[in-house]
């Protein structure tokens, strides 16, 4: 198959990107001297995400969203199971065909970038890789793209030092629409901004969903932020999705007790509230030492003797689902 | 009657930097009293962790400091002289920055270090140096604390160091603590368990809190006062419910504007902006910091500094000379980003 083969109408009917059982392990040292360990970052992962959707993935520090994101990518191989982009496994695919239709902008817009290529080289770079348009068109393609998302085109030779972090978001976001790919996904775009400036972003990446007719997989650690822009959430805890569900449904009645957590740690602006007790245990999770049953149960407010040894099975709940044995059926 | 622990009356910090003088810190003003919670708000580089240093004389070497008054615990701090004042950093003030590991000592084991904490400013024995030690760290919620005074910092994890920063700033029982983001780098449900951690003891110890923090939601939820701060100065105080119900500064009313909150802003729709750059804070400027974001800058705006007045509530001040219309005003800009 060569990079052009897929027709527009393959791309169309199919699930933009989708994710089947995929695991991800890593092996890491833990010290001088001592063995090398295996580390489960993603474990049996499946998500689907369809054309228009906004599908936000929210969990907390190292519960694998990155490594799940490269995957899906094309960055980096799953250890098992299978990523398919508009119905094909990435496998068989050329990078530069995932890339054409999936593009990612990640967290930090200050090591994102080259420090020594200018922001016209930066954006015009997938272009050039891609090499399916006329290289005489490239500049007015690059200026164009810098005017949709808020870049003065005078910006053209600066160099990512002399930006904002709020115009350096702007360019990894141009660069990563330059070549109209179908899918983006933004894995952090606003946490290293100022509130003032992440709004600016969020709008813009708003904007451009809906006349670009983008999909996009959303990765924060921000609920408020998740909850604003998605359409669907998913939560994942020490490497697993544990609950999946319509983003009102998903805040209205949070199922999983670790999604009840994250809710109840959303600090909204009302005064007098105070800061809730999340009924979390201290038992930090340790993606080396993932513990047996269910993963969460040393933290969980609900354990049950059953969480302790037995992992749960996911459980359709409305369009989601939930992996927690208060809700199997025994 | 409530006993004043800080007052800080027209700071200045100035850096000189290869373009000419940084003002920081331009006469900014606040006061704590025992069992308080007062949160310092705004963007980066505003000047707040230059606020907090300068309180406790931890300023970088090239930077001056001056003020009209700046007393801590009933202490004059600018006539101060080096050895009690290190006296004063630990024993009656304690300061928790972003990152652990800038206070906790690589080398030496968290059991060593809670230990020396209080040895250094008291006479007590190492056993009830290490008695104490525990009791906090079970405190601020470590279990089996005993085994993990054996540990280093780097056997920890993120929310673990942060957590044994607290207690080691609790050490001495100090009259005040100077929080820079504690739990920005954490994760959210950390975070909460931090900051519920935090107020607990606060009120338990009846110490006096300074918080410094980017994020409105744990301003709200944790202040009793709120101390906004714009380019070097503070634009607008109050109590969090003057703050955050009638804001009276056009920025901190963009501010709360810009984040989105579940069940109130509507999904999808735009955000709040504030269009604009922060201004430079080298050399001299005139007017309103604000005024070049500002949408409702007049000439009059631009042409006079702009001193903190009365607002409504009691101890609600605002540096704006339209604040009183403000209300009633439709912007003389139209926001950019409104689609
Ligand atoms: N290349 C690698 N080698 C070894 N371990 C890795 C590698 N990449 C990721 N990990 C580990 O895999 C786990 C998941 O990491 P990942 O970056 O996916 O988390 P995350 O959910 O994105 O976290 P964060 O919110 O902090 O970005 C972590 O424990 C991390 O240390
Ligand atoms: N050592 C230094 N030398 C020169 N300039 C400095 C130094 N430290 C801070 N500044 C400048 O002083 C200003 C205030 O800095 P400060 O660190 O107090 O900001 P901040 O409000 O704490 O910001 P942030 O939210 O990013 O931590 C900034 O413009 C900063 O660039
Ligand atoms: S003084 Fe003028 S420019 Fe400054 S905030 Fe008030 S209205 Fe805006
Ligand atoms: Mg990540
Ligand atoms: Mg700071």
């Amino acid at each position: 198959m060569t990079a052009a083969a897929l027709t527009a109408a393959q791309v169309e009917a199919a699930p933009m990107l989708e994710a089947r059982d995929v695991s991800r392990t890593f092996r890491v040292s833990t010290g001088l001297l001592k063995p090398k360990r295996t580390l489960q970052a993603v474990e049996g992962v499946s998500l689907l995400v369809r054309p228009g959707e906004v599908v936000g993935l929210v969990g907390e520090s190292g519960c694998g969203k990155t490594t799940l994101a490269r995957m899906l990518l094309g960055l980096l191989p799953p250890t098992d199971g299978e990523i398919r982009v508009v119905g094909r496994p990435t496998a068989a695919l050329p990078r530069r065909t995932i890339a054409q239709l999936v593009q990612p902008v990640f967290q930090d817009p200050y090591s994102s970038l080259n420090p020594r290529k200018s922001i016209g080289a930066i954006i015009t770079l997938p272009l050039r890789v891609q090499g399916g348009s006329d290289s005489a068109t490239w500049r007015a393609q690059v200026e164009e793209m810098m005017e949709r998302v808020g870049l003065a085109r005078s910006l053209y030779d600066n160099y990512p030092s002399q930006l904002s972090g709020g115009q350096r978001q702007r360019v990894a976001i141009a660069r990563a629409l330059i070549n109209r790919p179908r899918l983006v996904i933004c894995d952090e775009p606003t946490s290293a901004l100022d509130v003032s400036v992440q709004s600016q972003i969020l709008n813009l990446l708003q904007e451009l969903r809906r006349d670009l007719g983008l999909t996009y997989l959303l990765i924060s650690h921000n609920l408020a932020v998740v909850e604003h822009m998605a359409t669907r959430v998913a939560v994942m805890y020490l490497g697993r999705i544990v609950e999946e569900a319509d983003t009102d449904a998903l805040f209205r009645a949070p199922k999983h007790p670790y999604t009840q957590a994250l809710l109840a740690s959303v600090l909204t602006p009302e005064p007098g509230l105070g800061v809730p007790d999340t009924q979390l245990g201290a038992a930090y999770p340790n993606p080396l030492d993932v513990p047996p049953g269910c993963r969460f149960h040393p933290r969980c407010a609900h354990v049950m003797d059953i969480c302790r040894t037995v992992a749960p099975k996911p459980v359709a709940s409305g369009e989601g689902f939930v992996e927690c044995h208060l809700y199997g059926t025994p | 009657m409530s006993e004043r622990i800080l007052t800080v009356d027209n700071l200045r910090v100035d850096l000189p930097v290869p373009a000419g003088t940084l003002h920081a810190v331009q006469g900014v003003s606040f006061h704590v009293d025992r069992g308080e919670t007062v949160c310092i708000v705004g963007e980066s580089g505003c000047g707040k962790t230059l606020t907090a240093l300068a309180v406790m004389d931890l300023l970088p070497a090239r930077a001056r400091r001056t003020a009209q008054r700046l007393e801590l615990a009933g202490r004059d701090m600018l006539s101060i002289g080096e050895r009690a004042m290190a006296d004063i950093r630990g024993a009656r003030a304690a300061m928790i920055f972003q990152e652990p590991m800038t206070s906790l000592n690589p080398a030496y084991t968290i059991g060593n270090q809670l230990e020396e904490a209080l040895l250094r400013h008291s006479r007590v024995s190492r056993r009830q140096a290490r008695a104490r030690a525990v009791y906090l760290l079970e405190r601020v919620g470590i279990t089996a604390a005993a085994s993990r005074f054996k540990q280093y910092p780097h056997q920890l994890s993120g929310g673990l160091r942060q957590r044994v920063m607290i207690a080691m700033a609790l050490m001495c029982g100090p009259s005040l603590i100077l929080a820079d983001e504690p739990t920005t780098a954490l994760d959210v449900t950390i975070q909460a368990q931090i900051l519920h951690l935090l107020a607990e003891l606060q009120r338990e110890f009846a110490t006096g809190l300074v918080l410094i923090t980017h994020d409105l939601g744990v301003v709200a939820r944790i202040a009793t006062r709120v101390v906004v701060m714009y380019a070097g100065e503070v634009v607008e105080t109050g109590t969090a419910a003057a703050i955050f119900s009638r804001p009276a500064h056009p920025y901190t009313r963009g501010l709360i504007a810009c984040i989105p909150v579940p069940g109130r802003t509507r999904r999808g729709a735009a955000l709040g902006t504030i269009p604009g750059m922060v201004p430079s804070l080298v050399g001299k400027s005139i007017g309103c910091h604000f005024a070049s974001r500002c949408d409702y800058a007049i000439d009059a705006c631009r042409s006079a500094d702009v001193t903190l007045e009365a607002a409504r509530d009691a101890g609600h001040l605002v540096r704006c000379i339209r604040h009183a219309e403000l209300p009633a005003l439709a912007p003389t800009r139209v926001a950019e980003a409104a689609p």
